[in-house]
């Protein structure tokens, strides 16, 4: 009996583990293992790789050339993730606040763009930014200017891009920890007489910082990778980590120093994990 | 409870942000004229021009394949695995895996696949993106499966177990007909990314095997024409509804918040 019965287990682990598990080893970690054992081999004359270790893949990445572009990825995201906070954190908290049939629809109207097809929505952009676009037309119009600024091609036009593609992602978390919090204490605060900005620093704020850090990582962790949005709103002219790595893999045709810089950023974005993990147990 | 009146500047300025370049794209799709950016008056014209357009057509056919394809694969391995990892294991290092193509960055997957198909010499084509699908469309799956089996009522199948059903029968009778509605609202969601996917597919497929985003990214790169602003409304369209029917079936914000 209890040996059948063990079989039996055994028997449904297999079949509801197995398939899932075994196309993740083979699509999933095999690829990643690949890429970071391309980071030990040389480069192969015409593309593809040597089996033959070498440390020079490491090297490289303290050469100046690659460290601005990875400085100045690093940069660009990090703006782009404060003025999503400076936008999604009041957003967040005013969602929170409604009354619940409104709250819901505010809340799919933030995440409605994001489930949308992300070149459309990049692309949207360059219509509204262009030479003769809506928001030129719109500034001649009311005489503010008097001729069209050059909006598209620029760090600026990047960086909106960025807040634009990922501020739901900021939104949400947010949301779901303003909405959480109890409002007896704040309450509690405004009867212990402190003005509202004083309850919202010693009590909303501290108590919504791990919220904040997840937040704020997930807009970082797609925007510091990202190539698409610096190659269509930036010109090409001032490339991004992703850009670089793109271009080692599909036209210098570099692919250890490309996985190199791919076990890079995964180290930047593992050690914002870390931080992240660490101040939601503190907390 | 008295809140600041300057929170609403930045509350209507979000939305506002979010549906400007959306609304003026919609607008845009309907100019007679022949500029992308100045409008002209209403007509249907660019709608025509799109039918007419077989490159894009071409990538709407490999789209719906691999979609369709990878939805159908992930649906599948993402439920049984979702049921395994909630009943048959309590390795948290296996739920950490179940949900890892949908944290990984896109690149690192991307170009991670790329190599492995490089590497064991299989050919590009429909066959290596939609098994690339299949792995984040999985996760998708797996997650939303996931969480519909944590707050669920066991009893139904201890019952079934104590009158001697076998574990399959238990899952075929009871366990999948409780999880029909997440298993829809996965596969929607699976197939809805799948649409809309580009960096995966830019570096999985083929030059001859584009999909639908591939062609919009190369239409976009060698220049704005209005015809694009017509397939993309189109596209606004599509996921607008299949993230509305999601969301009354899973509350999809509140799960992934």
């Amino acid at each position: 009996m209890r040996s059948r019965a063990r079989r039996s287990r055994a028997l449904g682990r297999l079949v509801f583990l197995g398939p899932g598990l075994t196309y993740l080893l083979v699509l999933l970690l095999v690829p990643l293992a690949l890429l970071i054992a391309f980071t030990v081999f040389r480069r192969g004359r015409f593309g593809g790789v040597v089996y033959e270790v070498t440390g020079e893949n490491f090297a490289r990445l303290l050469d100046p050339l690659y460290l601005e572009i990875v400085l100045g990825s690093l940069k660009l995201a990090t703006i782009a993730t404060l003025i999503a906070l400076l936008i999604g954190y009041p957003t967040a908290y005013l969602i929170a606040q409604l009354p619940r049939k409104w709250k819901t629809i505010a809340l799919v109207a933030i995440v409605l763009p994001f489930w949308t097809n992300f070149l459309v929505r990049i692309y949207a952009w360059i219509i509204l930014l262009s030479g003769p676009g809506l928001v030129n037309s719109t500034l001649l119009d009311l005489g503010l200017i008097d001729k069209p600024l050059e909006l598209l091609y620029n760090q600026g036009t990047i960086v909106t891009g960025l807040v634009y593609s990922y501020l739901p992602l900021m939104v949400l978390p947010l949301y779901a920890a303003i909405e959480k919090l109890d409002p007896q204490l704040r309450e509690a605060s405004a009867n212990l007489g402190a003005s509202p900005a004083r309850t919202f620093a010693s009590v909303t704020l501290p108590l919504t910082l791990p919220a904040v850090f997840t937040g704020c990582l997930f807009v970082f962790v797609p925007s510091f990778g990202n190539f698409i949005i610096p190659e269509l709103l930036g010109g090409g002219r001032s490339i991004m980590v992703g850009n670089l790595i793109r271009d080692q893999f599909l036209k210098a045709r570099d692919w250890p120093f490309g996985s190199t810089l791919m076990l890079a950023l995964l180290a930047v974005l593992i050690i914002l994990l870390l931080l992240q993990a660490w101040s939601a147990r503190r907390a | 409870m008295r809140r600041s009146r300057l929170l609403y500047v930045p509350f209507w300025a979000a939305y506002v942000f979010l549906y400007t370049p959306i609304v003026v794209l919609v607008v845009m799709s309907f100019n007679a004229g022949e500029s992308p950016y100045v409008y002209e008056g209403f007509s249907l014209d660019w709608y025509g021009v799109l039918a007419q357009n077989a490159k894009i057509r071409e990538g709407l056919v490999n789209t719906l394949i691999v979609a369709v394809g990878s939805t159908a694969l992930a649906t599948v391995l993402g439920t049984l695995l979702a049921v395994g990892l909630a009943r048959h294991t309590r390795s948290r290092t296996l739920d950490a895996l179940g949900v890892l193509p949908a944290v990984l960055p896109d690149l690192v997957l991307a170009i991670g696949l790329l190599v492995f198909y490089a590497t064991i010499k299989s050919t590009l084509g429909l066959h290596s993106v939609l098994l690339a699908h299949t792995v984040f469309g999985m996760a998708f799956v797996t997650a939303v499966v996931r969480t519909r089996l944590t707050g669920a009522d066991t009893s139904l199948e201890e019952a079934s177990r104590d009158l001697g059903a076998t574990p399959f029968t238990t899952f075929l009778r009871v366990t999948l007909p409780q999880l029909a509605p997440g298993i829809l609202a996965g596969a929607l969601l699976a197939f809805t990314l799948s649409i809309d996917e580009f960096v995966i597919a830019y570096f999985t497929a083929a030059p001859t095997t584009p999909t639908l985003p591939i062609v919009i990214y190369s239409m976009v790169r060698f220049g704005v024409t209005p015809e694009i602003n017509a397939l993309a409304t189109l596209l606004l369209l599509v996921s607008f509804t299949a993230v509305i029917v999601t969301q009354r079936m899973t509350r999809l914000t509140e799960s992934l918040s």
